[in-house]
């Protein structure tokens, strides 16, 4: 399979997408022709003689000869490394890119396959020309930069309530299953090993601990494989976060058993006592791990307490303080990518309370970004190594390792879930045990650990690493492969793509507090009891100290309802601004349909009375009162550190929410006629609107608009005119004070907007004047976009509303 | 003693027919029902009340009434008790079992619908079928209510986003005088369809005596 998917997809590119395809081939080509032969091998070290022998000539040059000025000079040299770095990362991007242009092949090829199959590829052509390989997957490179950024997406989106609820599943997994497959791996193949007579003799000089030290390398399920099927099944909650958990927490017992192994290996011998500062070590590295995340997990929630006003660099601390957790748990040879998870889900809700709106958008965008190039690297540099990884093929060794690591994940898994399920209440059915040990796919982790044994001390070093190579191919390839229709095939549940509802959140919540009450009535302290106790704690300590001002005090619930009104904002702003509700389903209900009407519709006379919802007016208040504060913000400088509002950024979503602001104020003053018998002005006419918006305390209104208004709004009940009360003015207060020249202007922009294009605010001339380019049309259209430039630059971003827009 | 003895038997059999739970989860249960009653028969609202674990949850009310309400014991009636006995709060108490691996598809479709019921008739405290805007209104305001006045802020404006989030996904099409009366049932279940309820909302109930250990961490 392996083979034939790569001979077939150069020829798809070309075929179904020239340009593509002749693109990534340049890209080849240009790898070909220009990193490698001048790279690796000697020509740029002479080149760079040269260069430096020029300097040195200049250098005499200025009282010596005087040598022609170079005009033109090359130093690659100089910009090696940095040129080669960006050509592979442009390598991956554009692959990765190319894969998702071509229709169909994602949907049957896991991307993993395919990056491994272009990783091939190259090293491939890079044998081809005769040129040394680099050594791309360096353990270094691979630990230090490839990884984390993977880890840091993983733990900083860890969805904490399924992981908190099954973390005993998870690292039963993950510790007892990694140590079980270890040691049944590794042992059995000691005694293959040992039993094959025909062997040629390297075979039986394998010693246990070498053995055992493979089979810990090789047990680890590889969080970067996992996830990079995973995501493309999306299978349901329960199974992805325990597969990926263990992927996660499984890496402890890696290093400990690595180490330990790489340590007695040399010695020879394990005595009982080693055997116990194991498990203690074990302890310590994942604990320990745990606790350095948690740390700089504080500390950076500690400081975006107070980055409120430098909101540019607010993602930096995120990354950097990951990166030190990080580094400062491999420092110790903790386990770095525990540190990772947990100062990534210890940061995060603090985090994300304190930073802007855009920083959080500005996390997630380059989590994700770097997550998936490294993901791609990883995988390209897979196949690239494969090719030029020194081996040494040994087929007992290798079926063998094939065949005992599907056993032993298989016993693993049956036997452990036979255990956890006595303690488990929602049991693991026999459809979820198969998709957790299929799901158990090795990776790059495994092969960058088998990469760095030292030859002298394992003489099977390259045995190993083509086993490694051998498994790892194995499971993405056919266990990647073939578990999507596996799954489908079980019909094993999928995940729910529909996002949280407001019902959802809220049923949630009380759902925490029904089955905290019910075990406190029925008096056993279970689960919910302590996490209530913990949510208590954090609400009255921890989030104080952690997070700035008011929102440390706001509840889950409300957290939830602000982050959704945001969400609803954007994508309104992103269709467009049309008047489409807020709400996921297009649908034609408002407030009006299920606020309880309060005057009977039978009593026309009483239905006339201003009985206003107390709920719309304090709406209303809302609306203007936040136009009104633009006035406020235009007067800032431009700042450096400050984020300058772009009018198609800032200014474009701004004006757009207040577009729909307006439209909805239209609506509700149009309901509000209903009720009040208040004609409402045409839509076509803004400064009546306006001046009946600024007259709001008048309510004397002439006939001619009172028929206007009716024709718009033909209830027969309007036509019952009746003096406004006094419960009326107290939104006419606010009424009154849009005469401000900002909202006037959105008003008038908004009209023009619609009357235009509805996307014609943005700041290109109208659609009408096809030659702009003559300098007298250019006039007026600069003059236009002059106009809705003023009208439509907010000045610097508004930081203290952006969070919360909706609420003043 | 021992007539005494195969009497309670009997009547546990009778109770775990009724309700599902094993004989040492109802013998646990019923240890900690005369714990909490005081050795009496019946327990009354004010016996809950005054447990003190109880007194932090801002759905105390709620839950408490949940035990009173007639409509939770199967029986079609309407209406709250006074006090209860031990049957019925056994029967309060089934609808948090979990789910086994046994059961079969259609008993969890009961099991959900059972559960979801149990909630619906928490919020639907006038018992007319559906929850209305108040009552809901009522719910979201209970569920914030230990988070000071921002929650009491905040919880009119979630219901109404909740209700309005209801109505929309059930009836997409309302002209501007329709009135959508309430949540139903069927749009009740069909909003948390993605909670899945039936494994969600379960507590662990002991198969062990841990009376010891309980005493000692309630009395603290």
């Amino acid at each position: 399979m392996p083979s034939r998917t790569c001979s077939h997809s150069p020829s798809g590119f070309g075929k179904s997408l020239p340009e593509q395809g002749l693109l990534l081939l340049v890209v080849l080509v240009l790898l070909e022709g220009s990193v490698l032969p001048l790279g690796a091998a000697s020509s740029p070290d002479v080149s760079h003689q040269d260069d430096s022998h020029n300097h040195k000539v200049a250098d005499h040059g200025v009282n010596a000869t005087k040598k022609v000025f170079p005009v033109l000079d090359v130093d690659y040299h100089h910009i090696q490394t940095p040129f080669e770095i960006s050509l592979w990362v442009l390598l991956a991007s554009l692959m990765k890119l190319g894969f998702h242009l071509i229709p169909r092949l994602s949907s049957i090829v896991p991307e993993s396959c395919l990056l491994i199959v272009v990783g091939l590829l190259v090293g491939g052509l890079i044998k081809l020309a005769g040129e040394q390989v680099p050594p791309v997957l360096d353990s270094r490179l691979f630990f230090l930069c490839l990884l984390p950024p993977i880890i840091l997406d993983a733990g900083y989106f860890l969805p904490i309530r399924p992981f908190m609820e099954n973390v005993g599943t998870i690292l039963m997994f993950a510790v007892v299953g990694t140590v079980w497959n270890a040691f049944f791996v590794g042992g059995l193949l000691y005694a293959v090993c040992q039993i094959q007579p025909a062997n040629p003799s390297s075979l039986h000089s394998i010693e246990l601990l070498h053995c055992l030290l493979f089979g810990s390398i090789i047990s680890a399920v590889d969080p970067v494989a996992v996830l990079a099927v995973f995501e493309e099944i999306h299978i349901n909650e329960l199974l992805h976060i325990l597969v990926f958990g263990e992927s996660l927490l499984n890496d402890a017992v890696t290093v400990v058993l690595y180490h330990l192994f790489v340590e007695y290996a040399g010695v020879g011998t394990v005595t009982v006592m080693d055997g116990f500062l194991g498990v203690i070590s074990f302890l310590v590295v994942a604990l320990g791990g745990v606790l350095v995340g948690a740390i700089y997990g504080i500390l950076a929630a500690f400081t975006s307490r107070f980055t409120s006003h430098t909101r540019v660099i607010e993602p930096l601390f995120v990354f950097v303080y990951s990166y030190m957790a990080y580094l400062s748990a491999e420092m110790f040879h903790l386990s770095g990518i525990m540190a990772l998870i947990a100062c990534g889900a210890v940061m995060r809700p603090y985090v994300e309370a304190n930073i802007s709106h855009k920083s959080h958008t500005t996390i997630k965008y380059f989590l994700k970004m770097w997550s998936s190039v490294s993901e791609t690297l990883i995988f390209i540099f897979l196949g690239v190594a494969t090719v030029d990884g020194p081996h040494s093929w040994n087929w007992t060794f290798v079926t063998v390792t094939v065949i005992l690591c599907l056993v032993a994940r298989v016993i693993g898994v049956v036997g452990l879930t036979y255990i956890i399920n006595k303690f488990r209440i929602v049991k693991l059915t026999t459809k979820d045990q198969f998709i957790v040990a299929y799901g158990g796919l090795r990776g790059a982790i495994a092969f960058s650990l088998g990469f760095l044994l030292d030859q002298n001390q394992f003489a099977h070093r390259k045995m190993f690493l083509t086993a490694i190579i051998t498994v790892i191919f194995f499971t993405v390839f056919v266990q990647g492969m073939t578990i999507k229709p596996l799954v489908e095939l079980l019909a094993v549940k999928k995940k729910q793509e529909a996002k949280r509802s407001i019902n959802e959140e809220i049923h949630t919540q009380f759902l925490d507090h029904l089955l905290t009450g019910i075990e406190d009535i029925c008096g056993h302290y279970g689960h919910h009891h302590w996490k209530d106790k913990l949510n208590r704690f954090n609400k009255k300590y921890v989030k104080k100290c952690l997070i700035a001002g008011e929102r440390s005090k706001e509840p889950q619930l409300i957290a939830f309802y602000h982050k959704m009104e945001m969400k609803q904002a954007i994508e309104l702003v992103e269709s467009g601004g049309g008047v489409k509700l807020p709400s996921a389903v297009p649908s034609t209900v408002s407030m009006q349909n299920i606020q309880p009407k309060k005057p009977p519709p039978a009593k026309a006379a009483e239905r006339a009375l201003p009985q206003l919802p107390k709920g719309r007016e304090e709406e209303i208040r809302k609306i203007l009162r936040s136009n009104l504060q633009r006035t406020r913000q235009r007067l800032r400088s431009y700042n450096r550190h400050t984020l300058v509002a772009d009018p198609y950024e800032d200014g474009f979503s701004d004006l757009l929410i207040k577009k729909q602001k307006m439209i909805e104020l239209e609506k509700k003053i149009k309901e509000m006629n209903n009720y009040l018998t208040v004609p409402a002005a045409p839509p076509d006419s803004p400064t009546m609107c306006r001046a009946r918006l600024a007259s709001g305390r008048d309510t004397d209104f002439k006939p001619a608009q009172q028929q206007k208004g009716n024709k718009i709004c033909p209830d027969p009940q309007a036509y019952s005119m009746k003096p406004v009360s006094d419960s009326v003015p107290v939104i006419q207060v606010d009424l009154a004070s849009p005469q401000s020249p900002d909202s006037v202007n959105v008003m008038d922009e908004f009209r023009r907007a619609n009357q235009e294009e509805d996307q014609g605010l943005m700041m290109k001339p109208p659609q009408g004047s096809s030659g702009s380019n003559k300098p007298g049309e250019a006039d007026t259209t600069r003059d236009q976009q002059r106009l809705m430039r003023c009208l439509s630059d907010p000045g610097p971003s508004a930081d203290e509303d952006e969070d919360e827009p909706f609420l003043p | 003693m021992g007539a005494s003895q195969t009497r309670s038997e009997h009547k546990y059999q009778d109770l775990m027919d009724k309700t599902g739970f094993s004989v040492e989860q109802i013998k646990n249960l019923h240890k900690r029902f005369e714990q909490l009653s005081g050795n009496e028969e019946t327990i009354s609202r004010e016996n809950l009340e005054n447990i003190p674990a109880l007194a932090n949850n801002p759905i105390r009310r709620q839950i408490i009434g949940a035990f009173f309400d007639k409509r939770n014991q199967h029986q079609n009636e309407v209406g709250s008790f006074e006090e209860i006995g031990f049957e019925q709060f056994l029967m309060v108490m089934s609808h948090f079992r979990p789910p086994t691996l046994k059961t079969t598809e259609e008993e969890r479709e009961t099991m959900r619908k059972e559960k979801l019921r149990f909630l619906f008739n928490m919020h639907d405290t006038d018992n007319d079928g559906t929850i209305t805007l108040e009552e809901y209104r009522k719910a979201v305001e209970e569920l914030l209510s230990k988070s000071g006045a921002i929650g009491q802020e905040g919880a009119k404006a979630i219901a109404d986003a909740a209700m309005l989030e209801v109505a929309s996904t059930n009836v997409p099409h309302m002209a501007p005088d329709d009135f959508y009366e309430g949540i139903t049932f069927e749009h009740f279940e069909q909003i948390l369809k993605g909670l899945e309820m039936e494994s969600r909302m379960h507590i662990r109930f002991l198969d062990v005596d841990t009376t010891t250990m309980r005493c000692g961490r309630s009395t603290s």
